[in-house]
């Protein structure tokens, strides 16, 4: 049995590398590039895979589940700039790409502690819009 | 090829188990566990796995589709109290896993042709949902 929670969190964020010249940053990342930032509502799902209790009728504690990944996710992303607050985003450009990596890594290590290996977390899946969703396996 | 089809149903559960405390079934199933029940609006999709009849073009007749889910999931349990009236929900705890189970095994001996029952997602709000596809 698979279980998918949907989680939100809305942060702004600038996308700018500083490696390379502005002109090439302009030319990537378009209007994401903006000086000044600009935000996104979030929606992230967590999937995750393991049997049906057979007493609970549950695949997971989806209580607890819910505080571990606002625990280590929603809180420290939502209503930040992902830039300047988030400590993953010091040196790494904020993508929604790096933004699942980060994700993926902070509730991949509580995951284990929390819940060890059954169920199992098996997916992230984060919509920066409707129409732009990033898929990341864990 | 998959092709999913969509239904909704109106039904209220209570989740909690009689062998549990009130305080445990709290603490196991939060809101979920008030005695007098809630409801929701369940959305089904169901994916059958097959390969389009070079005759018809079609994988699976929706019509008949349509008649199967409607007999075997919507009229049950749309607009019932699940704990109450829905068999086995009277000693299976209607949790939205075991929601899945039970429309799985109505509808699972409807497929046993060369069109199979692939999946069924259940949506108990649009913030959570489940697949189950007949692993044990």
């Amino acid at each position: 049995m698979k279980l998918t929670r949907r989680y939100r969190f809305s942060a702004s964020h600038r996308l700018h590398a500083p490696a390379l010249p502005d002109a090439d940053n302009i030319r990537i990342y378009g209007k994401c590039n903006n000086p000044f930032g600009h935000g996104h509502d979030y929606v992230m799902e967590v999937v995750v895979r393991g049997p049906v209790d057979g007493v609970t009728g549950l695949v997971v504690d989806m209580r607890s589940m819910d505080d571990l990944v606002r625990c280590e996710v929603v809180d420290a992303f939502d209503h930040k700039n992902l830039n300047t607050d988030v400590p993953e985003f010091g040196r790494t450009v904020p993508t929604s790409e790096n933004l699942a990596v980060a994700a993926g890594r902070r509730l991949r290590n509580a995951w284990k502690e929390r819940f060890g290996d059954v169920p199992a977390l098996e997916k992230i899946r984060i919509h920066e819009t409707r129409r732009n969703i990033f898929e990341l396996l864990l | 090829m998959l092709i999913t089809r969509q239904v909704e149903f109106s039904a209220s559960h209570v989740c909690r188990n009689p062998a549990f405390t009130d305080e445990q079934n709290h603490a196991l199933y939060g809101a979920a566990a008030n005695p007098k029940g809630h409801g929701h609006n369940f959305i089904l999709e169901v994916t059958l796995d097959g390969s389009p009849d070079p005759v018809t073009g079609m994988v699976f007749d929706l019509k008949e589709l349509k008649e199967v889910l409607n007999r075997e999931v919507v009229e049950p349990m749309d607009h019932r109290f699940l704990n109450f009236e829905v068999k086995p929900f009277d000693r299976v705890v209607p949790t939205p896993e075991n929601v899945a189970i039970e429309i799985w095994r109505r509808l699972h001996p409807h497929f046993s042709g060369p069109v199979r029952l692939r999946n069924v997602r259940l949506f108990e709000t649009a913030d959570l949902y489940v697949d189950y596809s007949g692993e044990e």
